[in-house]
């Protein structure tokens, strides 16, 4: 069974403490949401899983993960920014996104289909609206399988129906074994997730 | 497709289409040595004589304009974070990033070098040297330059900055290309020297630009 558990984690950014011992765990099919006001550190924390960001302290465990790979080679990051270029079409985005991050292949066919895209394949990503370009992003997460999805933010720009779909991909996921967190203001459609509430140390 | 081939075909794409970097480049050489007749004015000789060097300088500045745009693009729509986390290793990936560059705009400098001789009043046979340096010489400024774009990644319009970080780097690679493409045409030096040695740097930076590159890259996105 999958693990993912931190103990008495720090991390420093820019000189300033964003925060400090920190503990939590997720295991397999759980989600966690971090909540808590701006700038407490939700981003960080997730940059900090990915391992784009290294700990001041403390230490961050994967049991039952591919011990070949780090957390961040195991896990996909959606971010604030989208990742795709206006140049490219939609599939062409997502082409290279399967290509490069490699690993299990998904349902990269589907993909597509799954983020309501289809039908905009060869459309230049230029012309996608925001919430379009959320949904391509979202699409890599279908594309490609990864044990740990590390979601920022994940409903912002995205309408309703939208919403909807990716809480019933998340729910896909979770029943595949998977483990989610999740950094967020609002509801994110799930029921029964964990939260981990981060408080202001100013 | 292998991950660091996708990116390979990527940045080709990008470089290619509309807004992408790789015909300004040698549209800004064409201009940079068509203007140099007309400001030294029609002295056949003296033209033929500082050819070379107006050729390496032309391309050494032609290769500054994309470069600002090698990891800074992939910063600010995030696709670096997703880079970063790959499983591929960084040092490749950007290897590979300025190889894509390379081919976009340095090449077509070397192809376009023989057209600009006859401005320039260069025989087949300097032509041909100058043509045979800028091919050795050319991948040196791009991954001598890689170095500085990984440097102001993290910067709002690093571009003046990295012009001033790489171009005294390149000097060695200016020297020892126009020495070459001299020797070829005047003498007295043979040209095997002074081109070992410029392919010598090219190798060095082969190695040193994607390393040192990465490491830049990971302190900056700290």
């Amino acid at each position: 069974m999958m693990r993912l558990s931190s103990s008495d984690l720090g991390c420093v950014r820019g000189g300033r403490q964003v925060f400090h011992g920190l503990s939590f765990a997720v295991g397999a099919s759980e989600a966690l949401v971090v909540t808590g006001p701006n700038g407490v550190g939700k981003s960080s924390l997730l940059r900090l899983v990915a391992g784009l960001v290294r700990p001041a302290q403390g230490r961050l465990v994967l049991d039952g993960g591919d011990p070949e790979l780090t957390i961040g080679e195991q896990a996909h990051y959606l971010g604030h920014q989208d990742a795709l270029k206006p140049a490219l079409s939609v599939r062409e985005n997502l082409g290279f996104w399967t290509d490069f991050l490699g690993g299990a292949i998904g349902r990269a066919k589907d993909a597509l289909a799954a983020v309501g895209l289809d039908g905009l394949a060869h459309l230049p990503a230029t012309y996608l609206s925001a919430g379009q370009r959320r949904r391509l992003s979202l699409a890599r997460l279908v594309a490609i399988e990864r044990p740990i999805w590390l979601l920022d933010e994940p409903t912002s720009a995205l309408d309703a129906a939208a919403q909807a779909m990716l809480a019933e991909l998340m729910r896909t996921h979770l029943a595949g074994g998977g483990l989610i967190l999740a950094a967020t203001h609002g509801p994110i459609g799930l029921n029964g997730v964990k939260e981990l509430r981060l408080e202001s140390n100013r | 497709m292998t991950a660091l081939s996708a990116l390979l075909v990527r940045d080709i794409r990008l470089a290619v289409r509309v807004g992408g970097g790789a015909l300004i480049g040698v549209l800004f050489f064409l201009i940079v040595v068509t203007l140099m007749p007309f400001a030294i004015g029609p002295d056949l000789a003296l033209l033929s004589r500082i050819g070379p060097a107006i050729l390496w300088l032309g391309a050494l500045l032609a290769n500054l304009l994309a470069l600002d745009r090698l990891i800074a693009m992939d910063q600010e729509d995030g696709s670096l974070d997703l880079i970063l986390m790959a499983r591929a290793p960084l040092e490749l990936a950007v290897a590979v990033k300025a190889l894509a560059h390379w081919l976009t705009t340095g090449l077509p400098l070397v192809l376009a070098a023989p057209i600009l001789g006859l401005l320039l009043n260069l025989d087949l046979a300097a032509t041909g040297a100058v043509a045979l340096t800028l091919l050795a010489g050319t991948p040196a400024l791009t991954f001598i330059g890689l170095i500085g774009a990984a440097l102001t990644v993290a910067l709002r319009r690093g571009g003046l900055l990295l012009a001033v970080l790489v171009l005294p780097l390149t000097v060695p690679v200016l020297i020892f290309g126009v020495a070459a493409s001299n020797a070829a045409i005047v003498g007295p030096v043979p040209f095997g020297a002074p081109f070992s040695i410029l392919c010598a740097l090219t190798l060095m930076s082969l190695v040193v630009g994607p390393l040192a590159a990465a490491i830049a890259v990971r302190q900056s996105l700290e």
